[in-house]
């Protein structure tokens, strides 16, 4: 298509320059396509001893549910877990690579992250693009400092809250909350909580859907419930089984493996110079 | 009705810096907005920059949010060269010059207020564009626009800690009531030479103001309230 390259800062980064051309494109007449969103609702709340989080499992493509069952509950440290909302792309891009960051933080440091190091790694990087990386976050943890919730907004504004909501559906999740939530909760009404704020996103709001996921984090261990609840199970499959017409032919079912058995030899003795 | 919830998340805010004989109080409601979405009831608008310096951040939480984590960055370091506390003038200066120099991309009014052995309680105000205003009292964001008049009226020099948090606690419930973009509770922060103290009124404390009802639970009281129920037959 274009021929020159595009130029790049030279200090590095992101080049804004195609969203000139996008804008000049658009007061000419064409339509842009529209941004592919996870309708979600996500939520997290404190209680006595750590964090819940939760999240529904739809993925959207417009009017289509692209994913029935996805993963919305992203892993940053063993300690620390993140929902997100919004670009799905973007969710995974950004919790992937604080992620990776955090890692590298704690084989440096010897010691566990902690949750306001993956909150400043995020706000950093989702201020640098001013909104563009759509990337709505609850994060969660618990680390040496105690239990910690934080929301985490695509311009990088940040608020620190006993319980929170974000996505299409956090309106209907934030009303059970404000209605039930109370400081002390033990882990069971804690999950019974949060699987009830997650249900009425699902049944309430359209962009929201299919099962619940979640997570308990506490001092010194994780459970990652996953499909905790599954409120939308296919109801009705066909007693007969599903039969092909003569004419599709079903060859044999064979698994290739790709890798080969690896040998490992014992080394005799180590080199030395 | 369109609650637009991808906008960019804004303090709607009133925050307000007063001095009294002694320091300086500071003052700010709670609520943090995404269009019509009330995002966070309860947010802490003033922030710490150093031990005696603190700041009230209005208009977009991401703008602020940034600018007061590098001032108080800067401070920190300035502290360290200098071996001693920070002065409220330094810290103004500093917020002003990022706020300037970064006009065309913030979009966050600033009050600065602090109290230092040099000055004792000062109070500056930093409007969107990156003036620095030193004021004897100063009120930002967009429940300020209800205040004017009050303050005018109101305020008076060389008042006492309780009369300038008083007041400050008066104005910032006038503002919401009448400001739709301010809300939740008052989070007051006074600062003078024996060091700082937060407090903090909820909502449904506060004095009630013209035509404003009593706080309810539940719109079934309100509306059970209205008669006795009818007698079954």
């Amino acid at each position: 298509m274009s021929q020159s390259a595009v130029d790049v800062p030279p200090k590095g980064g992101f080049s804004f320059d195609l969203c000139k051309r996008n804008d000049m494109l658009t007061q000419k007449g064409l339509k842009a396509p529209s941004f592919l969103k996870t309708g979600t609702t996500i939520v997290g709340l404190i209680f006595k001893d750590g964090v819940i989080l939760g999240a529904d499992t739809r993925a959207t493509e417009g009017p289509i549910v692209a994913d029935k069952n996805c993963e919305k509950i992203h892993y940053m440290a063993p300690n620390i877990y993140c929902c997100g909302a919004g670009t799905a792309a973007d969710t995974e891009a950004v919790t992937d690579m604080v992620s990776s960051q955090l890692r590298l933080h704690r084989y440096q440091t010897s010691r566990d992250s902690r949750v306001i190091t993956a909150l400043t790694l995020l706000k950093k990087h989702l201020f640098s693009y001013q909104g563009h990386v759509s990337a709505a976050l609850v994060l969660g943890g618990v680390d040496i400092t105690g239990p910690h919730l934080h929301t985490i907004y695509p311009h990088g504004s940040t608020d620190t809250l006993p319980f929170a909501t974000m996505g299409s559906g956090s309106l209907a999740a934030m009303s059970v909350f404000e209605a039930k939530y109370k400081e002390g909760l033990t882990r069971d009404e804690g999950i019974q909580l949060v699987a009830e704020a997650i249900c009425s996103g699902i049944f309430n709001d359209l962009g929201s859907g299919s099962n619940v996921d979640i997570c308990v984090i506490t001092k010194g261990n994780k459970e990652y419930l996953r499909n905790y609840m599954e409120p939308n199970p296919r109801t009705y499959v066909s007693s007969k089984g599903y039969s092909f017409t003569k004419k599709t032919e079903v060859l044999l079912t064979k698994i290739t493996p790709l890798l080969e058995r690896v040998e490992i030899t014992e080394v005799g003795e180590a080199m030395e110079e | 009705m369109d609650l637009n919830l991808d906008a960019p998340h804004s303090m709607g805010t009133t925050i307000i810096g007063v001095t009294y004989n002694g320091g300086v109080v500071l003052g700010a409601d709670s609520r943090t907005s995404t269009g019509m979405y009330v995002a966070n009831r309860a947010s802490d608008k003033i922030t710490q920059l150093t031990d005696n310096v603190y700041v009230c951040r209005s208009g977009s939480a991401a703008d602020s949010q940034v600018v007061s984590d590098y001032v108080r960055y800067f401070l920190h370091q300035h502290t360290i060269q200098q071996g001693q506390p920070a002065t409220v003038k330094v810290s103004a200066n500093l917020i002003r010059m990022l706020a300037y120099n970064n006009k065309n991309m913030l979009q966050t009014g600033l009050i600065v207020g602090g109290w230092d052995k040099y000055e004792g309680g000062k109070i500056y105000g930093i409007p969107l564009g990156g003036t620095v205003v030193e004021q004897p009292f100063a009120i930002g964001g967009s429940g300020s626009s209800y205040l004017y008049g009050f303050f005018d009226q109101a305020w008076k020099e060389d008042m006492t800690k309780e009369e300038a948090e008083q007041l400050v606690v008066k104005a910032v419930s006038l503002a919401i009531a009448r400001d739709g973009a301010s809300g939740g509770v008052v989070r007051t922060v006074i600062i003078n030479s024996e060091g700082v103290t937060r407090n903090f009124y909820p909502g449904d404390k506060l004095q009630l103001w013209h035509e404003e009802l009593e706080p309810q639970n539940s719109l079934l009281d309100i509306l059970n309230a209205a008669g006795p129920e009818p007698m079954a037959m």
